[in-house]
């Protein structure tokens, strides 16, 4: 019989974490974990600690200069509401093609980026937005960059004793266009195939003030394109080359076969999503 | 111990909390509306509404159900527009996604009193039926908000 | 969704009464398998081989675990014959020494805790001698560089009509292609599974999730070495079955039966979670077909000529048969003077392939619908037109020799297909749309087909079904047979065609459960035969109970509810017999040779013409059905939106089929995609509207004129969404499922 603990509070939660002699299975919507637990019995955990209690990691709060939302938020509860809808669109359009409803209803946008999985729905908009992680430890916070985070297949930069308690997400700048997509196996429970989510600025001559990305299913974590932000620091966009970005693409990725999709098409379609977010004049799209 | 609500009543469990709800309803409650298809969270037949909201119980752990309020489909009422709609416009064939769809389509209607076909066909997207193309079920949901079937 | 009746009945009105088995499943209180009550039940677990065929050198029993706990079988505990009974005994029980392919049944556990059963099967190890070069191609097999039996060939079959190289004289324009299709997997939502309980009298019950319980009945038989009064087989609420509930139920009732003899008198509940259904049970043949087809220059076919194969798996099953309705439905409904379809089902490591709703009509079918549209382009011809030309009309004679009568309405199909999808108008709107550099490119495509309802030929002979009606002192009637309810709405249909024949409203009939003990065998649940055939028994049965009840009972000419079970009440009274017996009798002029395959193949042909439209997004490739239209000339809807919900329900697989599903192979010949996350059917997100036409000439063999309807949706959607697709990308498709990632390499390569 395995141990599970339900703290009410977060300091309880930093104690106990920072306490055990052998690692807690930290889970708060279940959604992953659950089907691990299931499918790969022999590797249940024996010790839990369960989040879902903690109200200091639940709600959104907006803040002088962007967004604050608990890590374990529902992706449904960050869907829907209204300031997310407004000034982070690419969020609520992610958070609506994670799984279906009843996956949303449960999952929690901390779980998506603790679990780690290189086709994380969440992971592509919150390194375009460029988010900030709250991280905490029973000693304290740390804030870290977002793209800091990931630092190879599903392995994090949490050390033992430390908790995700809150994202942090700066509001967008004042000229910034947003583009989401989702290239998934089919129009809902799917997973991601290839993923892009791009934050573009150019000012008013139509030159590229800044560009960040975010891609899923790309390579072992969701990744950045810094060769591609790079090359269009600066550049207006009749002077894009399409061969340059995808030379870019090219060495931003290292995608592969799996049992979803081939390392060809999630290149290729990975440097179409990309000329198709820097040359698209509209809102995000939440597609197939 | 886990004290919960099920269809309005208080039940208690003295299983394990890692053990999915999925397993409570059916071993313990003697609730077999919730089908375990998949065991993934992939194919909504284990669907129940727990704080009435729409979820996989087999990705739910006891451990986070105190005070929990759980409707299975035992729990909806045995005579509604709903149910009517389902029998009458062929929304059910083999019926073994039936629970988990009559639940979703509960959440549906509780949340769009008169959805759109857009908003159906999404609120039942986590719900995989392998018999009716889906087509009767997006008509039972809108006969039952007050359409035509 | 749009229903439209193209002939008006007087009847309409009555003939969509409310699903009989209808409230209990949508009140979650309908009790399949999993949920059946059993006090003290044992789980029951099966430990397989690893290896793609071998032999088995050891069993080995971990010495840590107490296996006294257990209930332990192996072959050697089989105490009738270690086969499963199918056409052929092949396929072992349970492995001995030989096997053929990964995942083969060795040893059988039981224990009433899951979580002890779920460590002892870790503790079970085989030893096993592996195949060095196992087969899991087609033509490989054929090549028999290795044998897994003589040349690698289950069945080989010719159908030869005419002389194919005077054919080839005659054509001006030939076209010739290379074809494959996946194997599909029936993806039921209710995993199988058989509880087993061996009774006080030493008799054994077998309850679970089926389509055919005579079928397991007499599996039982042969392994146990039980004669069937001591054997009763019962079809609990079956969760959909497609097929894939036809043959396998008697491998894994076998399973659990040898289990409960030596389990102490406990039931033993032997359920299989997905992945393991996913990987073990027996899914659709993947083929292969090469097809040559040569018209004159007028577009009239002068030659099809097709090397049709299939892959059967490890051991014979259902191969032979999948294989006659393949080759049969092949050259599809057009009349052509010379034709020949060479059909090989072959030998391979996988596990078996089995039946799933069209039973090879699909992939041949597939095939040449696909050829069809090749050849119109050829033609630089117009595919709807191609198919006008050569479509069968009264008078014609068909592939198989037989000369069409009145029903045939292949043209009728196809004139509604067209109109209803406006389709020269949305020709033009779509190649108008593509010229303009959208973001998508649009395409319609058609396939017309027909789709032999029954069994093959002499079949229903050698089934000689038998049904019975029972009335009941209270006057209502119970039918007694042994067709199931698994969704497609038999149960709702022969209750309503018997309540017609009898002249009483439905809730006074009743379809019992389908228990070995208590129905006779009116044949398996397959072949789209429910309706057609059985209906029709019941017809016959109703006939004679309502004659006895006049002969005997003084039942007026004309009655009524309350008159008819008065009738039953003298009857009972009386101790006159309530039992009614009919018995199927061929047709006068069903003329089958199933050497030559000449003759009607079938009790009736359905004429189907689908259309499908399609819009693929430039930028990621991927597909999505716009619109689908469903025609279908179908004898007499007698539940129309039972029927509706048949042919949504199949176009929807038939989508599939042609665009998500895919069963990917590991090295083991295994399905490696065994979970629903990766083996993608379509949600309700996915799909879009599909309308249903339905046609009704009245002609078929069933009650009214029905004709089976069940297995028809399966053939046309593939080939006609790769039609549309080849269309709106202007490349050539040779096979399914049509990922994004084909067509990106179809695209950038240049499409030919």
């Amino acid at each position: 019989m395995s141990d599970w603990i339900r703290p009410r509070h977060l300091p309880e939660a930093l104690e106990l974490l920072a306490a055990a002699p052998r690692p807690y299975r930290v889970i708060s919507g279940g959604t992953d974990l659950m089907v691990e637990s299931h499918l790969a019995p022999e590797r249940r955990p024996e010790s839990w600690l369960d989040i879902s209690g903690l109200q200091e990691l639940q709600g959104l709060q907006i803040t002088e200069d962007g967004i604050r939302i608990g890590a374990a938020t529902s992706l449904e509860a960050i869907r829907r509401h209204a300031e997310v809808v407004a000034h982070w669109p690419m969020l609520a359009a992610s958070a609506a093609v994670t799984g279906a409803p009843p996956i949303q209803n449960r999952a929690t946008l901390g779980g998506n980026v603790c679990n780690a999985s290189p086709a994380a729905d969440n992971a592509p908009v919150l390194l375009a937005y460029g988010a900030r992680l709250e991280i905490a430890h029973h000693h304290g916070s740390r804030w870290l960059p977002y793209g800091d985070f990931h630092q190879g297949y599903r392995k994090t930069a949490l050390q033992a004793g430390e908790l995700l308690s809150a994202l942090w997400i700066p509001y967008p700048p004042k000229h910034s266009r947003g583009y989401f997509r989702k290239v998934g196996t089919r129009a809902a429970q799917a997973i991601a195939k290839v993923s892009i989510a791009a934050l573009i600025e150019e000012d008013s001559d139509g030159i590229i003030r800044s560009a960040r990305f975010g891609m899923a299913s790309v390579a072992a974590t969701p990744c950045t394109l810094p060769s591609v932000s790079h090359y269009l620091l600066g550049r207006a966009l009749r002077d894009i080359s399409e061969t340059d970005v995808r030379h870019g693409v090219r060495q931003d990725i290292a995608p592969i076969q799996d049992i979803r999709s081939t390392a060809e098409y999630r290149l290729e379609i990975a440097s179409r999503l990309v000329l198709e977010a820097i040359h698209r004049r509209s809102k995000s799209k939440k597609e197939d | 111990m886990t004290t919960m609500r099920i269809n309005g009543r208080a039940f208690q469990s003295s299983s394990a909390p890692n053990t999915r709800l999925l397993d409570v309803l059916r071993n313990e409650c003697d609730l077999k509306g919730a089908k375990e298809a998949c065991g993934e969270g992939e194919c909504g037949a284990c669907a129940v509404l727990v704080n009435g909201k729409l979820v996989n119980s087999c990705l739910v752990p006891l451990g986070q159900m105190e005070q929990a309020e759980i409707t299975t489909v035992e729990g909806l009422p045995e005579d509604s527009a709903l149910a009517r709609a389902f029998v009458h416009c062929g929304a059910t064939q083999c019926g073994i996604c039936t629970p988990g769809m009559m639940l979703a389509a509960t959440a549906l209607l509780a949340e769009h009193a008169n959805p759109t076909l857009e908003e159906i066909r999404w609120g039942l997207s986590g719900n995989l039926c392998r018999c009716t193309g889906y087509g009767r079920i997006y008509a039972a949901i809108a006969q039952a908000a007050g359409g035509v079937c | 969704m749009s229903l439209t009746l193209m002939k008006q009945r007087p009847d309409q009105q009555a003939a969509t009464p409310s699903r009989v088995d209808g409230v209990a499943k949508v009140r979650g209180v309908a009790l399949y398998v999993d949920d059946l009550p059993c006090a003290d039940v044992i789980y029951g677990a099966t430990v397989r081989t690893t290896e793609a065929g071998g032999t088995l050198q050891e069993v080995a029993f971990d010495p840590a675990i107490d296996w006294s706990e257990f209930v332990v079988v192996t072959a050697r505990d089989i105490p009738g014959r270690n086969a499963v009974k199918l056409l052929e005994d092949d396929q072992v029980v349970l492995v001995d020494h030989a096997f053929r392919h990964a995942g083969e049944a060795v040893v059988l556990l039981a224990h009433a805790d899951q979580e002890k059963l779920r460590k002892a099967l870790k503790g079970v190890s085989l030893v096993e001698l592996p195949n060095p070069s196992p087969i899991f191609d087609i033509d490989a097999a054929l090549a028999a560089q290795q044998e897994i039996i003589p040349g690698n060939i289950y069945t080989d079959y010719l159908l030869d009509r005419g002389n194919v190289a005077e054919g080839e004289h005659l054509a001006g324009v030939v076209i010739e292609e290379r074809f494959l299709t996946p194997s599909q997997e029936q993806l039921y939502i209710e995993p199988q599974g058989m509880l087993a309980h061996l009774q006080k009298d030493g008799s054994i019950l077998v309850e679970g999730s089926m389509q055919c319980p005579y079928y397991v009945l007499d599996a039982l038989v042969q392994c146990l070495g039980m004669d069937k009064d001591h054997l009763r087989v019962v079809q609990s609420t079956t969760g959909g079955a497609f097929g894939g509930k036809e043959d396998y139920p008697s491998v894994i009732a076998c399973h659990a039966a040898l289990l409960a003899l030596k389990a102490g008198g406990r039931p033993v509940k032997l359920v299989y979670e997905r992945g393991e259904d996913l990987r073990v049970t027996p899914k659709r043949h993947p083929s292969r077909t090469l097809i040559r087809l040569g018209a004159n220059k007028a577009g009239e076919l002068q030659f099809i000529d097709m090397d049709f194969a299939i892959d059967g798996g490890a051991y014979r099953t259902l191969s032979p048969v999948v294989l006659s309705r393949g080759v049969i439905h092949a050259p599809g409904p057009y009349k052509c003077p010379h034709i020949r379809v060479r059909g090989r089902a072959v030998a391979t490591n996988h596990p078996p392939f089995g039946a799933f709703r069209g039973f090879g009509a699909p992939q041949s079918i597939f095939a040449m619908e696909v050829a069809m549209d090749r050849l119109a382009g050829k033609l630089a011809m117009d595919p709807a037109e191609l198919r006008r030309i050569n479509l069968l009309r009264t008078g014609d004679v068909n592939p198989t020799g037989d000369v069409m009568g009145a029903d045939c309405f292949a043209h009728a199909a196809l004139d509604a297909a067209l109109e209803h999808t406006h389709y020269y108008h949305r020709l033009a709107e779509y190649r108008a749309w593509n010229a303009a550099g959208h973001q998508t490119r649009k395409g319609i495509g058609l396939a017309t087909f027909a789709h032999g309802a029954g069994f093959t030929g002499n079949g229903e002979l050698y089934l000689a079904s038998r049904v019975s009606l029972q009335a009941l002192a209270n006057g209502h009637v119970e039918i007694l047979c042994s067709n199931t309810e698994m969704g497609q709405g038999a149960a709702t249909t022969l209750v309503q065609i018997a309540a017609d024949a009898l002249g009483l409203p439905m809730d006074c009939v009743h379809l019992a459960q389908a228990d070995t003990s208590r129905v006779p065998n009116s044949g398996p649940t397959v072949a789209s035969r429910t309706c057609m055939v059985v209906g029709d028994l019941i017809q016959k049965a109703a006939g004679q109970l309502l004659q006895r009840l006049r002969e005997m009972a003084a039942l007026a000419a004309s009655h009524d509810a309350q008159s008819f079970a008065a009738a039953c009440a003298r009857l009972c009274a009386a101790a006159g017999d309530t039992l009614v017996t009919a018995q199927y009798q061929p047709p006068a002029d069903m003329r089958w040779d199933e050497q030559a395959f000449l003759g009607r193949a079938y009790a009736s042909y359905a004429w189907a013409a689908y259309i499908a439209e399609v819009e693929v997004d430039v930028l990621t490739l991927a597909t999505r059905v716009l619109d689908f239209t469903a025609v279908q000339e179908i004898g007499n809807a007698v539940h129309p939106v039972i029927v509706q919900g048949q042919i949504e329900g199949g176009v929807a697989q038939g989508i599939g089929y042609a665009l998500y599903e895919d069963v990917l192979w590991n090295e083991r010949g295994v399905m490696a995609n065994d979970r629903l996350t990766n083996y993608i059917i379509p949600t309700s997100a996915d799909l879009g509207f599909i309308h249903v036409v339905l046609l009704e000439g009245g002609l078929g063999a069933g009650p009214k004129g029905a004709k089976g309807v069940g297995e028809l949706p399966m053939d046309g959607p593939a080939p006609a969404i790769v039609n549309a697709i080849q269309q709106a990308l202007d490349i050539d498709i040779r096979q399914i499922p049509v990922r994004p990632e084909m067509l990106l390499e179809l695209t950038v390569s240049g499409g030919n």
